[in-house]
């Protein structure tokens, strides 16, 4: 199996998908593609399912809040790894946070399970037709998602720690 | 044979044929060299537990090389790691369970106060649901930190009075953590 | 693979059970569930003495057999990925220790490798070999603490206390570099602290006569025991696909047969000059995960004598004063060193804009570490691809139609750590 370039594997997704796409970049040797939340399953099917592409391993999925941009807070994140050419590529999708909606990937990859329902224990990002999207490691009486950057690292109890004692 | 180290036994008058003393001093002694622990390893610290257990640091010589799983059958609750907010309920659901009398010995940073992990998840301090009686710093505590930490248990142990337990002051203690 | 049917595999994966006498396949376990036999429920943790750590699972029983089970995780979550985000990027390797605590080292210099890359920084081929080195025993102990618990769990217990007082001697020699037994918060970002000192190179000298006859011995205690094999051939097995499927990684998935191993796939810290191989199973199931274990420890001892071998002068550190931390002593006797320690724990430097994916193979896996860097002195966002938690949800699957004690054991060969699965 040869090692396709970059621009082979770019040049191969736009031409299956002419809308879509948002923008593409190299970042640290990593092809990043930006897309729409509409196309997630077929887009990751398309690259799983291409013969030349193969990228057939779901390394890695999160969300990564951006407060500051406006109609695009929320990022969804792939990192998709083909094993026969040691190659990855990065996906990135980026939507409203009032409508934080995406569909799931668990028909592609059963490995997208909990790393989903991990994403919306932290961001509160839905996965739509997830079989089982509820808290994974958070205590399931907790009513708001911790991740997100509003939200203080620190526990909100603690009567040790007051402001005085750190410059505050 | 390398000589066999036994308990010395407590104060007392001796003589011929009979031995005098409290009986709180024979319990408390015996007790002391026979402590159950059970160990509720979490986290980094239970490797470290681990680690005291084996071989190298042989935490048998000090009389509780019996790991008792069931806190029913326990005498000491070692808690090993740290405890989320969500292990919270179980963590005090275990120590209900043992029969009296039961001694804690909080090992680490995070089961003492939370450790580096303050954050939204981590229980600060395993003494915000039940009552400690030693606390061993570290993140993690050497096995010889652990070992110390069992020592001054022991110490307690051999020094409680037999009556401790049914004081009401002991009551008030367990009745401020929500314990029956 | 793209004809791969889910639905077909797992009705005709026959999972054994009864040693071979009879077998029950998912479509009959399916049918048993329908029937609505006398199922009953059992809790197993979360801290049931038969688990290592604190694993819930709530498992539909029929006699021993386990028909289906719900694992709950998150008992120790810690919130590392929120920690990180409020962190200086050097403070940030404390929490990678905590991760797979078995296993510090790998996922200490991991972070460190990460921020190199996202800082353009080179090693010298001193460091890369150092790293190696260490990364290597903290394999070695990683893989031995696994085996020996297994072992443990089928009934033997005396191997885990030979074998754990080799991991001593592995403490031991991280004592010797850095100071800490186990969560050894090793290295800067640039480097290491301090060069490897003559006790430590004596230390590893020894280790490296001492360690292949004990664990030589342990191997012939077990690995062709037959009480031993009994208990664990065909148990837990999962197949290459559905592995694949579940994300696995690492020894597990190597166990299924799939040559899959960061240090080849996509080499860091100079691992292409090392000659090795990697081990596959064949049939996935526990025996073949203690076997693949086994062979990497002999493996890991092969590549750090090469390491050891031809360990290059030089630096113990790259020159980039501007990220690398300078020594103490420096910090009080030299003027641009203080300044350069000001910087650095102040944050006033430059860090680049981007996102960096790096990935070392750490004890139990591909150990990812996904870096946004908004230019701050904290990551925006650091994310942890944790190994042990996307290949346990394959648990429920593996133990299926299979007895109880055969899913503890199964469990324990998965060498699932619950700091790493709860993140």
């Amino acid at each position: 199996m040869i090692k396709l370039t970059s621009e082979e594997i770019l040049s191969r997704i736009q031409s299956a998908f002419t809308e879509g796409i948002v923008e593409a970049y190299e970042s640290f040797g990593m092809l990043t593609v930006v897309f729409k939340r509409e196309i997630n399953i077929e887009l990751l099917s398309f690259l799983k399912q291409d013969k030349d592409l193969n990228f057939h391993f779901l390394t890695d999925l999160c969300a990564v809040h951006y407060p500051d941009r406006e109609n695009e807070e929320m990022g969804m994140i792939y990192h998709l790894h083909n094993f026969f050419t040691g190659t990855r590529i990065r996906l990135e999708c980026f939507f409203p946070i009032a409508d934080p909606t995406i569909r799931t990937i668990i028909p592609l990859w059963n490995s997208a399970n909990w790393q989903e329902r991990e994403t919306f224990d932290f961001y509160g990002v839905i996965f739509e037709g997830h079989p089982d999207l509820r808290r994974i490691v958070n205590v399931d009486e907790m009513d708001y998602f911790p991740q997100l950057k509003q939200y203080p690292l620190e526990d909100a109890v603690r009567e040790d720690k007051n402001d005085a004692m750190f410059g505050r | 044979m390398s000589e066999v180290k036994i308990v010395e036994a407590p104060d007392g008058i001796a003589g011929e044929g009979y031995f005098l003393t409290s009986f709180e001093k024979v319990v408390g002694m015996a007790r002391s060299h026979s402590l159950w622990p059970l160990p509720f390893a979490t986290s980094c610290c239970g490797i470290e537990f681990m680690a005291t257990m084996a071989s190298h640091y042989d935490l048998a010589r000090f009389g509780s090389e019996r790991m008792s799983f069931s806190p029913r059958q326990s005498d000491l609750l070692m808690v090993m790691g740290t405890i989320a907010k969500k292990m919270g309920p179980v963590l005090k659901h275990v120590y209900e369970q043992m029969a009296e009398p039961r001694w804690v010995l909080s090992v680490g940073a995070c089961a003492c106060s939370g450790g580096i992990f303050d954050t939204y998840s981590v229980l600060q301090g395993i003494d915000r649901i039940i009552p400690v009686d030693v606390y061993v710093p570290g993140c993690p505590p050497r096995p010889e930190q652990i070992l110390e930490g069992i020592m001054k248990i022991q110490d307690l142990v051999r020094n409680e009075p037999l009556r401790r337990r049914n004081e009401p002051q002991y009551k008030q203690l367990l009745a401020g953590y929500g314990i029956e | 693979m793209e004809d791969f049917k889910e639905e077909t595999l797992r009705d005709e994966m026959v999972f054994p059970a009864d040693n071979g006498q009879t077998s029950i396949t998912a479509s009959k376990t399916r049918e048993l569930i329908q029937s609505e036999q006398d199922l009953y429920t059992l809790n197993l943790g979360p801290t049931h003495p038969a688990t290592h750590g604190i694993f819930q699972n709530v498992l539909q029983m029929d006699g021993e057999k386990i028909i289906s089970s719900v694992p709950t995780v998150g008992y120790i979550h810690r919130a590392f990925e929120k920690l990180a985000e409020h962190r200086p990027f050097y403070q940030i390797t404390p929490i990678t220790d905590r991760l797979n605590y078995c296993s510090s080292p790998i996922n200490n210099f991991g972070w460190h490798m990460t921020v190199e890359k996202l800082l353009g920084v080179e090693m010298p081929k001193r460091v890369d070999y150092l790293r190696v080195i260490v990364m290597e025993l903290a394999r070695i102990s990683d893989h031995l603490i696994c085996n020996s618990v297994l072992a443990v769990d089928t009934g033997a217990l005396s191997g885990f206390l030979y074998v754990f007082q080799m991991r001593e001697k592995i403490y031991e020699i991280y004592e010797e570099i850095c100071g800490a037994r186990l969560t050894t918060n090793m290295g800067r970002i640039g480097g290491f602290e301090r060069d490897l000192s003559a006790k430590a190179v004596q230390k590893i000298k020894d280790f490296l006569i001492e360690f292949p006859k004990v664990w030589k011995e342990f191997e012939s205690l077990l690995t062709r025991n037959r009480i031993f094999m009994d208990r664990i051939v065909g148990v837990g097995a999962i197949s290459a696909e559905m592995a694949l499927d579940y994300g696995f990684t690492g020894p597990n998935l190597r166990a299924a047969g799939v040559d899959y191993d960061v240090r080849v796939a996509s080499p860091y810290s100079s691992y292409n000059d090392f000659d090795f191989d990697i081990p596959v199973g064949e049939n996935g199931d526990t025996y073949d995960r203690f076997l693949v274990r086994s062979a990497e420890i002999w493996n890991s001892l092969k590549i750090i004598n090469q390491a050891f071998d031809n360990l290059p002068e030089g630096p113990y550190h790259a020159d980039v004063p501007e990220f690398y931390l300078p020594p103490k002593e420096e910090v009080y006797n030299n003027m641009e060193a203080l300044i350069y320690h000001f910087k650095i724990v102040m944050a006033e430097i430059e860090v680049p804009k981007g996102e960096v994916y790096h990935s070392v193979e750490g004890g139990n896996g591909e150990l990812g570490f996904y870096l946004v860097s908004d230019g701050g002195r904290t990551p925006y966002r650091l994310h942890f691809r944790r190994p042990c938690f996307i290949y346990y949800q394959a648990y429920p699957e593996m133990i299926k139609g299979q007895y109880l004690s055969d899913a503890i054991i199964t469990m324990s060969s998965m060498n699932v750590i619950a700091g790493e699965l709860d993140g």
